[in-house]
């Protein structure tokens, strides 16, 4: 198994209501030096959480403990830039399962499919409702149901239905990933590549 | 029927289709370097993987190497130990490994075609986005994760469902001082950076045609700024041409072969793409941004836009504009300016040095500004040497550095500090992209050499006459 299972998320959620977020500030270059996937989530959105001497800057949101869960929820077009896997496994080992926008860069989307982390994307206008219901309360659940592909707000019951391919939702619920599947297609791959010009 | 040069070369390549999901698509080369591997290496090992085809994957160093005194030992010891984890990795699996110091070590996405491993119609990948460079040779290429790097090393093979097709046309002529660069900063500023998502582009048009290779690869290479995988242009004579006899370029019988199959790579007449976008050449003045991502552009002699005119959210703009220091309707030429970096991937071969040559030659730097001049191989140092191109930079008081990606992405100590404003011929204006708190203006050459030599953002038009 390559991640664990997913299947229905109930949490409270960190909203940051900002577009084209890049994958740059998920995380910053100059922390992309380990060879192991261990400790990224310590600098998950490093620049906006810390002033320059390390010490917590207040109003980012990550730093007002009245917002916690396991749900980010983003603006349009979140994880553009870079394809760099660690702004997923950034977002992941900081404690997210689940990221929300009303549009994804296409390399951050797959990047996250692959590590365990559910992209869904939702309507701009049912996007508007998820910012404010946790700005008015922030304790606020939001229910991610993949088996069912639907997202509610448990408060006011407003739900949508979010798209994902069948083979990605099998994988995720069952923590498969496309390795385990390739893995398996090594004698039919060899075959095709005999076929290959160069 | 009639296809696209896009559907020719992807769906040559899928070994299977899975049903309601990806496609499974065969790669034909695989390019690494030392940031986005090293855990896919580990994540091999951890699942008693080998590597399926060691000889269709080609390593380099370059994201995170100095670009001064690469003779003597890296002194950070994260990139040390990563330079050499790729080195490890490279031996273990006999992969060919273009290490610091290595001839023919480079940026990536410039070694790539300069050894003739960018081919026609072969899928490429490497776990950088801008891997859509090689789409200038009718390839179909684009960044992928750690995970899919982890894939292509043990099955040569990645899922991907199929994109969308866009066809970006600009036909006409471009205006004096104005570059394959600027082409692809106009294109972006009218797209957004979201407005290719989900697309892979076809270039075509006069301007496409009668572009170099080199202004190809700039072009393509922004592609993913775009938010698009990937954007290729028709393979023609020119192509041909500039991979003919390099070193991993196919010989003899196979070229012939090559060929024809090459031969067969245009889109067809009547084919039809999911959005197709025409633009004026005449339209296009040299580019400048203004904000905190590449699709905030706007023709060097204008003013920044008012937050009303751009699509999008108006406090998103605001942010991005309160980060640069600056405020609606200002214009942009004038702006002071700190830091000048010539370089990357996007404009870091010879024909980008030779632009940024024809302007400072005779001139002087400007006192205020501190210039990185990074070539991206060792291929294009040394043709800087051989034209009589650093004479022209000495003379002018700038100095060349070592081969890299540099302040592109400032993972070594080529950083901009904090609240300095730099003009970049790289890809990213993120915030922070080139350091910490540092402010990035994007252009082409010829704007970063007419800046190096004011001082202040300028107009190359003023000093070409």
């Amino acid at each position: 198994m390559a991640y664990d299972k997913f299947e229905i998320l109930k949490s409270t959620a960190v909203p940051l209501p900002i577009e084209n977020v890049d994958t740059d500030q998920i995380i910053p270059a100059r922390f992309l030096k380990a060879t192991e996937r261990k400790g990224f989530g310590d600098n998950l959105f490093r620049d906006w959480r810390f002033n320059p001497d390390n010490t917590p800057k207040e109003h980012f949101v990550f730093n007002n403990p009245i917002y916690k869960g396991k749900i980010l929820v983003g603006g349009r077009n979140f994880g553009s830039g870079s394809s760099r896997e660690h702004a997923a496994w950034a977002v992941y080992d900081y404690g997210f399962r689940c990221v929300v926008s009303s549009f994804f860069a296409d390399i951050f989307r797959g990047n996250c499919l692959n590590i365990g982390v559910l992209p869904v994307q939702v309507s701009a206008a049912f996007l508007d409702k998820i910012f404010k219901a946790v700005e008015a309360n922030p304790a606020c659940e939001i229910e991610i149901d993949l088996p069912k592909q639907t997202i509610t707000i448990l408060e006011s019951g407003d739900q949508e239905s979010f798209e994902i391919n069948a083979y990605k939702k099998d994988n995720m619920i069952n923590g498969f990933d496309d390795i385990d599947y390739l893995t398996d297609m090594r004698d039919e791959i060899k075959a095709f590549a005999e076929t290959r010009p160069f | 029927m009639s296809t696209t040069l896009f559907d020719k070369v992807w769906d040559s390549h899928v070994v299977r289709s899975v049903k309601d999901g990806p496609d499974v698509l065969f790669i034909d080369r695989h390019l690494i370097h030392e940031v986005t591997s090293p855990v896919a290496f580990l994540g091999l090992k951890s699942r008693n993987n080998s590597v399926l085809f060691p000889e269709k994957t080609f390593a380099t160093a370059d994201h995170n190497t100095p670009t001064i005194n690469q003779h003597l030992p890296v002194e950070d010891p994260l990139s040390a130990n990563q330079l050499k984890a790729l080195e490890e990795n490279s031996a273990e699996w006999g992969i060919s490994h273009w290490g610091l110091g290595h001839q023919q070590n480079g940026i990536v996405h410039v070694v790539g075609p300069e050894y003739g491993i960018t081919l026609p119609g072969a899928t490429i990948v490497c776990g950088d986005s801008h891997t859509s460079t090689h789409g200038a040779f009718g390839a179909i290429a684009f960044g992928i994760g750690t995970s899919e790097v982890e894939m292509v090393l043990s099955s040569q093979c990645i899922m991907q469902p199929k994109p969308k097709k866009m066809r970006i046309n600009v036909n006409g002529t471009l205006g004096f001082g104005v570059t394959p660069k600027d082409v692809a900063l106009f294109i972006i500023s009218k797209l957004t950076t979201s407005g290719a998502t989900g697309y892979f582009v076809e270039y075509a048009g006069d301007v496409f045609k009668n572009m170099t290779m080199e202004g190809r690869m700039t072009v393509c290479n922004l592609s993913i700024e775009m938010g698009a995988r990937g954007g290729m242009i028709a393979p023609d004579e020119q192509t041909f041409e500039y991979i003919k006899g390099r070193q991993f370029t196919p010989k003899g019988a196979d070229w012939d072969k090559a060929m024809d199959y090459w031969k067969t790579l245009f889109t067809d007449e009547d084919a039809v793409f999911d959005q197709e976008l025409s633009f004026n050449a005449s339209e296009i003045e040299p580019m400048i941004t203004y904000g905190t991502n590449p699709g905030m552009g706007t023709g060097i002699s204008q003013n920044i836009p008012k937050a009303e005119e751009v699509e999008g959210d108006v406090e998103t703009y605001k942010k991005s504009l309160e980060y640069m220091g600056f405020s609606e309707e200002e214009t942009m030429i004038g702006k002071p300016v700190d830091y000048v970096f010539i370089g990357s991937c996007t404009n870091g071969r010879i024909e980008d040095f030779r632009a940024f040559a024809s302007i400072v030659k005779g001139r002087k730097k400007a006192d205020n500004i501190t210039a990185w001049l990074v070539p991206g191989s060792h291929i294009v140092e040394a043709k800087i040497k051989e034209e009589g191109l650093l004479d022209i930079f000495t003379e002018a008081g700038f100095v060349l550095r070592e081969p890299g990606c540099s302040a592109c992405l400032a993972m070594n100590d080529d950083k901009v500090p904090a609240g300095k404003v730099a003009v970049s011929t790289s890809n990213r204006n993120f915030e922070g992209r080139q350091g910490p708190n540092s402010k990035t203006m994007l252009a082409s050459p010829l704007v970063a050499a007419a800046t190096a030599v004011t001082g202040v953002v300028t107009d190359p038009r003023t000093l070409l006459l």
